[in-house]
């Protein structure tokens, strides 16, 4: 299990190809790549804050509840801060497991958690000045939803 | 205890400071709301509280070695 903050662009192809050969027994690898979305031309690019420390510390509790809770053999969370423009990667997420069904939950687990716990905030750089993103209720929503499933059993 | 701000409160606040007596987090920002202006301006919106670097509710208890932090809801990924 990995987590890593940085400003650097990232290969995803060589992050699987380095799980690929790092754990055994996995049958199948999820990725997610998350981008700086660019509504209608109007994001000229965005800029990235984040609390270290806390960020290494939710995401590594983060992955500890997908590990309890699938068979997960391995996972990797990139998230990277600072300037991005329109089109830039923001995120990786990698799950390794034996089958596909625990590897593509445990990466969209991840995913959904890491949009409410995880100490990130988004300025957006328009042609008429920057604003912070606003937090979304739909991502509270999918969170809960995880949270519901495991009571539901 | 140190208070540390993150992004639109960062930007209103400054980057941190140093304050104590604060017993829990509900004090902490009846405290900060009590200042007026931008305090209870940018206070008044959506935010969240992480003691020691993990999210807390309003009426977790507060030492005086703790770091506190205040920020808007995430919207990272």
């Amino acid at each position: 299990m990995e987590v890593r903050v940085q400003e650097q662009d990232f290969d995803a192809g060589v992050e699987i190809a380095a799980m690929r050969q790092r754990v055994k027994g996995a049958g199948a690898i999820v990725s997610f790549i998350g981008l700086v979305r660019d509504q209608a031309g109007e994001i000229g690019g965005m800029v990235l804050e984040h609390y270290p420390g806390m960020t290494e510390k939710a995401l590594g509790i983060i992955l500890e509840e997908t590990k309890n809770r699938w068979e997960l053999l391995d996972a990797l969370v990139l998230h990277r801060v600072g300037r991005l423009d329109a089109q830039d990667q923001i995120v990786l997420v990698l799950a390794a497991s034996s089958h596909r069904k625990d590897a593509f939950e445990s990466a969209s687990f991840i995913m959904d958690n890491l949009k409410t716990r995880a100490p990130f905030w988004k300025k957006e750089i328009t042609r008429h000045g920057e604003r912070w993103v606003e937090a979304k209720e739909s991502d509270e929503l999918a969170t809960n939803r995880w949270r519901r499933e495991k009571e539901n059993g | 205890m140190k208070i540390l701000y993150f992004a639109r409160l960062r930007e209103v606040f400054g980057e941190s400071e140093q304050l104590s007596g604060m017993p829990d987090a509900a004090s902490l920002v009846a405290h900060l709301r009590a200042r007026g202006g931008k305090w209870e301006e940018a206070l008044s919106g959506p935010f969240r509280i992480a003691v020691n670097q993990e999210l807390a509710g309003m009426d977790a208890r507060l030492a005086e070695d703790d770091e506190v932090a205040l920020f808007p809801p995430v919207t990272g990924g």
